[in-house]
């Protein structure tokens, strides 16, 4: 804990990132298609204090495969890696504030004490108008471990627990698809984690 | 059982707070509540990783992207990616982007009446090295307007975006100029408080790397969270 060094601060991407930061293909986190499990869509709107949506954010997502494994060295546990998944997704909002991801669905992963974390996606927001990107989690509607995870838990009110969970929104080529709006500021405004 | 070692968390004043009015964009786009706090878990302290050459050949040479030479003061721009303990971040994606000489931007939206340069796109990415060293070949950028204020002007800047070894230490900054006169006025800039943070972000011109009748030399090292010595149990 004797750091020695300043870290680095973080400054806004501000509104000109696209052509900086274009990776197209990384939307796609299947290898087109190859990687095992569930695909599904997540796909959701960013919208600000007014309700008005962002344009020029970009969205980033890393989470574990189907077998709920990440794909890093430091994840020690017994499961198997995909040669297909590497875990992590990058996605600009559109002019409608429209992001969208192709995953699969993630398996669930241990949290502290030998607890069992629900399945998750860990998402960060980066924009014109934020300085520092916001943190933020994915879980699925319905799962049974959602009640017993250990950060849901940590959001005791259920109006605000709700924004950190996605909602079914039919199919779309055969691919589930899963809808998670963040609202950055007021009315329905997302939980974002510190951390 | 498994064990994990934290990341280290940001400290007060080293950061800049998304509540910062004088960046008019901030005003609707901040949380207005606290963010939650999370024990990091797996999920934190994983993240993507780079090695295997799968984020594409290299683009390190922001001069050759075109028929001809960009106009403007050729910069070799170089640096190494560390942890608050000094060491290296080995193997880790490194994304540029700037305005060109004239402080005009290669993108749809950005209107500001200084001319493109069709030699010119501005963006780089590389994995560094082993010793978590980073070189890219530029050209310095311009300062330009912004509609932050009646007559507000950008610094000159270069826009990094850099992952680390986990998603907690993903940051996206920008790279300022020493000597810079808009820096005193620029809102961005000055939206960190603590003078030592904000110093971090101006590179660092070094005759050293300089090369003789070519092109100017500017360091930049980017400085990630660092981590406990002690593991928790997972």
């Amino acid at each position: 804990m004797d750091a020695k060094l300043i870290p680095t601060a973080t400054q806004t991407a501000g509104p000109f990132f696209h052509f900086g930061l274009l990776r197209p293909a990384w939307a796609d986190l299947t290898d087109g298609g190859k990687a095992k499990g569930d695909k599904i869509v997540l796909e959701g709107r960013v919208t600000d204090g007014d309700g008005a949506p962002l344009p020029d954010a970009v969205v980033e997502i890393w989470h574990a495969n189907a077998a709920g494994k990440y794909a890093h060295p430091e994840d020690a546990q017994d499961k198997p890696l995909d040669p297909h998944f590497r875990g992590f997704g990058r996605a600009f909002t559109d002019k409608d504030g429209v992001y969208r991801f192709t995953t699969v669905k993630p398996g669930a992963v241990p949290g502290r004490g030998n607890a069992l974390q629900a399945p998750h996606i860990a998402m960060s927001i980066a924009a014109r108008g934020l300085l520092h990107h916001l943190f933020t989690r994915v879980y699925f509607a319905g799962e049974s471990l959602n009640t017993s995870d250990p950060v849901l838990a940590t959001v005791e009110d259920p109006a605000r627990q709700r924004t950190l969970i996605a909602a079914p929104d039919g199919k779309a080529n055969g691919a589930a698809v899963w809808r998670f709006d963040v609202a950055l500021q007021g009315k329905g405004e997302t939980v974002f984690f510190d951390f | 059982m498994t064990e994990i070692r934290e990341y280290n968390h940001e400290r007060a004043g080293g950061q800049p707070s998304n509540d910062w009015p004088a960046y008019t964009s901030t005003i609707k786009r901040h949380p207005q509540r606290q963010p939650v706090a999370l024990k990091q878990t797996l999920t934190e302290i994983t993240g993507p990783t780079f090695t295997g050459g799968w984020t594409g050949a290299e683009t390190t040479d922001l001069t050759k992207q075109h028929k001809g030479e960009p106009l403007g003061e050729r910069m070799i721009l170089a640096g190494r990616v560390l942890d608050e303990d000094g060491r290296p971040v080995p193997n880790t994606l490194v994304e540029i982007w700037q305005a060109n000489a004239a402080g005009r931007y290669a993108h749809a939206t950005d209107t500001h009446p200084a001319p493109l340069d069709p030699n010119f796109t501005g963006r780089g990415h590389t994995v560094t090295n082993e010793k978590g060293e980073y070189r890219f070949l530029s050209i310095i950028p311009g300062a330009y307007p912004w509609r932050n204020t009646y007559n507000a002007w950008r610094g000159k800047h270069v826009h990094f975006s850099v992952f680390g070894p986990a998603f907690a230490t993903r940051i996206i900054t920008q790279m300022y100029f020493p000597g810079d006169p808009l820096l005193e006025f620029d809102p961005i800039y000055n939206s960190v408080p603590d003078e030592a943070a904000r110093k971090r972000m101006i590179s660092r011109y070094d005759p050293n790397l300089s090369v003789a009748e070519w092109a100017l030399g500017y360091r930049f090292d980017v400085v990630l969270r660092g981590r406990h010595a002690t593991p928790v149990g997972l």
